[in-house]
């Protein structure tokens, strides 16, 4: 076949026998895309493996619920415990999203629903750009205006007030607190929550709000009962990846939170989140055994957290879409 | 009468309230933070700061400037985008053309979401671990490859977000006109994305000058300006972040001084990226 092609003047052949390095080369071109398309999952696979490595030699010396539950951490003791560490990160995140999560929703669905287009189309840009606001200016307004503010006027408040609450308790007065970090964290994932979740409002289809509104329902009605079920799993991407942000952040938090690190029991209190725990310590660890190691082990739960917690958003969100196809 | 007074009306008007509140609260608080800045940073604002590297004596309140810092950031965020753009492209490529609809094409988009989830913290981790593998010390060099890792799944998934915007009958006329696989890829769909690419690059650069915590551990942090990759490189957020830390005022207002010179970049970095679009964007086939 191929030499009878061969045969007839170049001219007339047709075009894959005429240039046959352009097989070659598609082909070529298509091993290399596909090899670089390896790379993303090569990096996530060499980052657990490398950390799980270095992270070797205190899992081999300390059986690892004394790590994760251990109470006290006294390096030069060879005492590693994680759990106020953890504890730390973990009150910190979820009080975070307690403070971002509604007014965040509502504010996207006043732009998606109730504003004027021309509102969403300027605030859309506008949170966009405050996406991108690095976090140690976040960080630099929390030690300006976040502490002092808990330090005189919410901690007084609540140690007059709310002093009998289980959580709400003052036994710190510097201001240096899990409610500033969880503040300043809010407002740090606030754009990206409401960009996230108005866009995916506004990607319901009109047809659906107006069958509702027809039928007689108001318009918060329609909201509740229409469009937030319709676009509930954007919604939920939109907070996990606020969850993501929040959970991994380290200069803005590690600037308010105080950094003492004992188990929080009020939000007034400091408290020491794993972020902060590997940012402050980096220098000095080489000259104590373990130390690094134990750090590493502290980058290695963080990652462990995002993966899994990632890993379950994607597959809930495969099982939603599934369903609701149909 | 009766209908002004129901319940669902109430509850509309309450939630209209609660909405217009909660908007109120958030513009206002991120209002607040660029409010902050500036009001904290303009007036330690001197020419000195942006023309200057630290004198002798700098952190205790004497002459100089950050100019390291910002030269610095300027060289770690630029050959981390360059990085990430080296590694992005012919992925994203081959996500959309070769692999097209595959469970393969499903895994890889997964880790590039894994990788956006990574704390930058987490990143400084990994490089510190990758320099000591490869005998590096901190250093410029260090501080991009962490950066560019960082940047990766910010590029690429920019760049897959406008490849999925082109028009599937452009893909099509290309293969129709005996084009294949490789060549749409690179002379059809590369340049229907070039425009846009410019908006993905400033992004992933943007994001790639503010993180402090991936450079803390591998580009180190040097007075000098840095003169080649093996040596150590200063950043605007660590700037702000050592200078904070120190107990004198006048270092601290100079903090101050370099968060709003990052504000400022990032800012005329995100802004430049819009106003590229929307000029770049009659370019493309629609």
């Amino acid at each position: 076949m191929t030499n009878k092609l061969l045969l007839m003047p170049r001219a007339s052949r047709p075009r894959e026998v005429q240039f046959p390095s352009r097989r070659i080369i598609d082909r070529a071109g298509g091993h290399a895309f596909m090899m670089t398309t390896a790379f993303p999952l090569l990096i996530v696979i060499l980052m657990i493996v490398a950390l799980l490595v270095r992270t070797r030699p205190i899992l081999e010396s300390k059986p690892i619920g004394d790590l994760l539950l251990g109470q006290t951490w006294h390096p030069l003791r060879g005492e590693f415990g994680f759990y106020p560490f953890i504890i730390g990160t973990l009150w910190i995140t979820l009080a975070a999203m307690l403070l971002a999560v509604p007014p965040c929703l509502l504010s996207a669905v006043f732009l998606a629903e109730y504003a004027r287009p021309v509102i969403g189309a300027i605030m859309k840009p506008l949170l966009d750009l405050l996406a991108g606001i690095p976090s140690v200016v976040y960080g630099v307004w929390g030690l300006v205006a976040i502490v002092p503010w808990v330090q005189t006027i919410a901690a007084p408040a609540s140690q007059q007030w709310l002093d009998f609450l289980p959580f709400f308790a003052v036994n710190n007065t510097t201001g240096y607190s899990i409610l500033a970090g969880a503040i300043v964290l809010a407002v740090m994932v606030a754009p990206v929550i409401i960009s996230v979740t108005y866009e995916v409002m506004q990607a319901v289809p009109d047809g659906l709000r107006e069958s509702s509104l027809a039928v007689g329902a108001t318009r918060w009605q329609t909201i509740k009962h229409v469009v937030v079920p319709k676009a509930a799993p954007g919604i939920l991407i939109g907070i996990v990846l606020g969850f993501s942000r929040a959970f991994g952040e380290t200069m803005a938090v590690l600037m308010v939170v105080g950094n003492v690190p004992r188990v929080p029991s009020s939000i007034f209190d400091p408290a020491y989140p794993l972020t902060a725990l590997i940012a402050n310590n980096y220098g000095e660890m080489l000259s104590i055994p373990l130390y690094d190691s134990a750090l590493m082990g502290a980058a290695l739960v963080l990652l462990m957290v995002v993966l899994i917690f990632n890993l379950a958003s994607a597959l809930l969100l495969q099982h939603i879409l599934r369903r609701s196809q149909t | 009468m009766k209908r002004r007074f129901s319940r669902r009306y109430l509850e509309e008007k309450f939630f209209q309230a609660l909405m217009g509140l909660s908007l109120l609260l958030v513009t206002g608080s991120l209002a607040g933070i660029l409010l902050t800045v500036v009001i904290k940073g303009a007036p330690a604002l001197t020419l000195d700061m942006i023309t200057k590297t630290p004198q002798g004596g700098y952190y205790l309140g004497k002459e100089g400037g950050i100019l390291n810092a910002i030269v610095g950031s300027l060289y770690l965020a630029g050959g981390g985008t360059i990085l990430a753009l080296i590694v992005s492209i012919p992925t994203v490529l081959g996500l959309n053309v070769y692999a097209r609809g595959t469970r393969w094409a499903d895994l890889v988009r997964l880790s590039l979401d894994l990788m956006w989830g990574t704390p930058s913290i987490v990143y400084g981790a990994f490089g510190f671990t990758l320099m000591l593998a490869l005998g590096l010390k901190a250093s410029l060099l260090a501080g991009i490859i962490v950066l560019g890792l960082l940047e990766l799944p910010i590029m690429a998934r920019a760049v897959d977000e406008l490849i999925r915007m082109i028009p599937e009958e452009l893909e099509e006329s290309s293969f129709a006109l005996g084009a294949n696989r490789f060549e749409t890829a690179l002379f059809v769909i590369l340049r229907q994305i070039l425009p846009g690419l410019a908006t993905a690059i400033l992004l992933a650069f943007g994001r790639g000058i503010g993180d402090a915590a991936s450079v803390l551990f591998t580009a180190g942090y040097t007075d000098r300006i840095p003169d080649s990759l093996m040596a150590p490189a200063a950043s605007l957020p660590l700037a702000v972040f050592f200078q904070l830390n120190t107990p004198f005022p006048e270092v601290q207002q100079r903090a101050y001084a370099a968060a709003l010179i990052l504000t400022v970049i990032v800012l005329l970095t995100s802004l430049g990226s819009r106003w590229l679009a929307g000029r770049l964007g009659r370019y493309t086939i629609r």
